[in-house]
């Protein structure tokens, strides 16, 4: 491992610290309470969407969240480790055949469903923990 | 002038800043950056520093080079280049620089060779709009248009921006911001860019124009030839040592019990 690998590595350990990731990906619809700076104040806001793009690894790894709002399709990017993020919960998961949903930029309304994936018990109580922790 | 130092860029990457911002930033390497020999005034004209950094198989040293490094007590470097400073600022030779040498949050100035382009034309090299896409441009849509006037002057003015060799000369970056240092590992980490490609040897020095703060060791934070232990001028650069406003003038700092290195380096 070289030393780019190793700063990269300790800084996504740092920031996995700071706050738990609960397992999500492709096609669930996840809700990010960000934090907003407004002068001295701080709020926390809520971005809710279906995760339609993971990319990069370790500290590099971001996720692309889309929804409509008001009509008008919206995608952020956001940095898995960012400490902007408060915390990820994932509300639902969806069945879905590829990584990237790109797809959907085109689809409006029913086409843009997205089957809701069943869960045995044990693997539902597992998958959940990780984001209870973050709320904590 | 303190003396500047040699690092080797071993490419980019992100922090994450305390407010959560995130950083870009650029890690140079030390690579065993030791001071090979003095230039004085009585001997040389001018005073320097001459420093050698990288390592070098010493049956691909020539034997000139041999004896220069012998001399020095150093091992063989693969570059070695010369940072005036002034007489007080000398180093003893053989001292390996440590990244201490600079302190968080100052500014420096970066200097290295950029990667070369070859030959571009005139778009990519001086940011040229080229000609338009349709209305009669034919096969010249990315040319630079016209070099000059009529009969009157009749010549193509010296230093016409056109097309040519991109890259591969010497820049200096103004005004990077140390983000973080690491002695153990003998690292320099900048914000931003650093120009050459990576693996490539920069020269690093005190900002020209942004005032160094009163912390940075001078003449230079260094382990001193044949010992492992970090000696240094003075104290660890810190935010305390700011608060207490310590003369720092190297003459000034036997009185700190800790700091015995002073003597033997003076």
């Amino acid at each position: 491992m070289n030393i780019l690998q190793q700063l990269e590595r300790e800084e996504a350990d740092r920031l996995g610290a700071l706050r738990g990731t609960p397992d999500f990906q492709a096609g669930d619809t996840v809700r990010v309470n960000v934090r907003i700076k407004e002068g001295e104040r701080e709020r926390v806001q809520a971005y809710e969407g279906v995760v339609i793009a993971r990319a990069g690894h370790g500290v590099q790894e971001n996720f692309t969240v889309r929804k409509i709002s008001f009509g008008e399709g919206v995608e952020r990017v956001f940095p898995v480790l960012s400490p902007m993020i408060e915390s990820i919960e994932v509300k639902r998961r969806g069945v879905v055949r590829r990584a990237k949903l790109y797809y959907l930029r085109e689809r409006r309304g029913k086409s843009a469903r997205i089957a809701e994936r069943q869960m045995g018990r044990a693997a539902k109580d597992e998958s959940n923990a990780p984001s209870d922790n973050a709320q904590e | 002038m303190r003396t500047g130092v040699i690092a080797k860029k071993l490419g980019m990457t992100r922090f994450f800043d305390a407010s959560g911002q995130h950083v870009p930033v650029t890690v140079l390497s030390l690579d065993g950056c030791q001071v090979t020999a003095q230039r004085t005034a009585e001997r040389d004209g001018y005073v320097a520093l001459q420093l050698g950094a990288g390592p070098k198989k010493a049956k691909n040293t020539s034997q000139a080079m041999r004896g220069h490094f012998a001399k020095a007590l150093v091992e063989p470097k693969r570059v070695l280049q010369e940072f005036r400073v002034d007489p007080a600022n000398l180093i003893e030779v053989g001292a390996e620089i440590t990244a201490d040498h600079y302190v968080e949050g100052q500014h420096v100035d970066i200097q290295g060779q950029t990667i070369g382009k070859g030959f571009q034309g005139a778009m990519k090299r001086w940011n040229f709009g080229g000609l338009r896409a349709t209305h009669g441009v034919s096969v010249s849509h990315r040319s630079h248009g016209s070099t000059g006037q009529r009969q009157d002057p009749g010549k193509v003015f010296k230093g016409k921006k056109m097309a040519g060799h991109l890259g591969q000369e010497t820049i200096t970056t103004q005004n990077l911001q140390i983000v973080r240092v690491d002695v153990e590992r003998g690292l320099i980490i900048v914000k931003g860019a650093v120009p050459g490609s990576e693996g490539s040897y920069v020269r690093i020095r005190d900002s020209l124009k942004k005032k160094a703060p009163e912390v940075v060791p001078t003449p230079g934070a260094f382990r001193a030839a044949g010992s492992s232990a970090p000696t240094q001028t003075e104290d660890a650069p810190s935010v305390e040592a700011e608060a207490t406003g310590l003369g720092l003038g190297a003459d000034e700092a036997p009185d700190a019990a800790a700091d015995t290195s002073t003597g033997e380096q003076q």
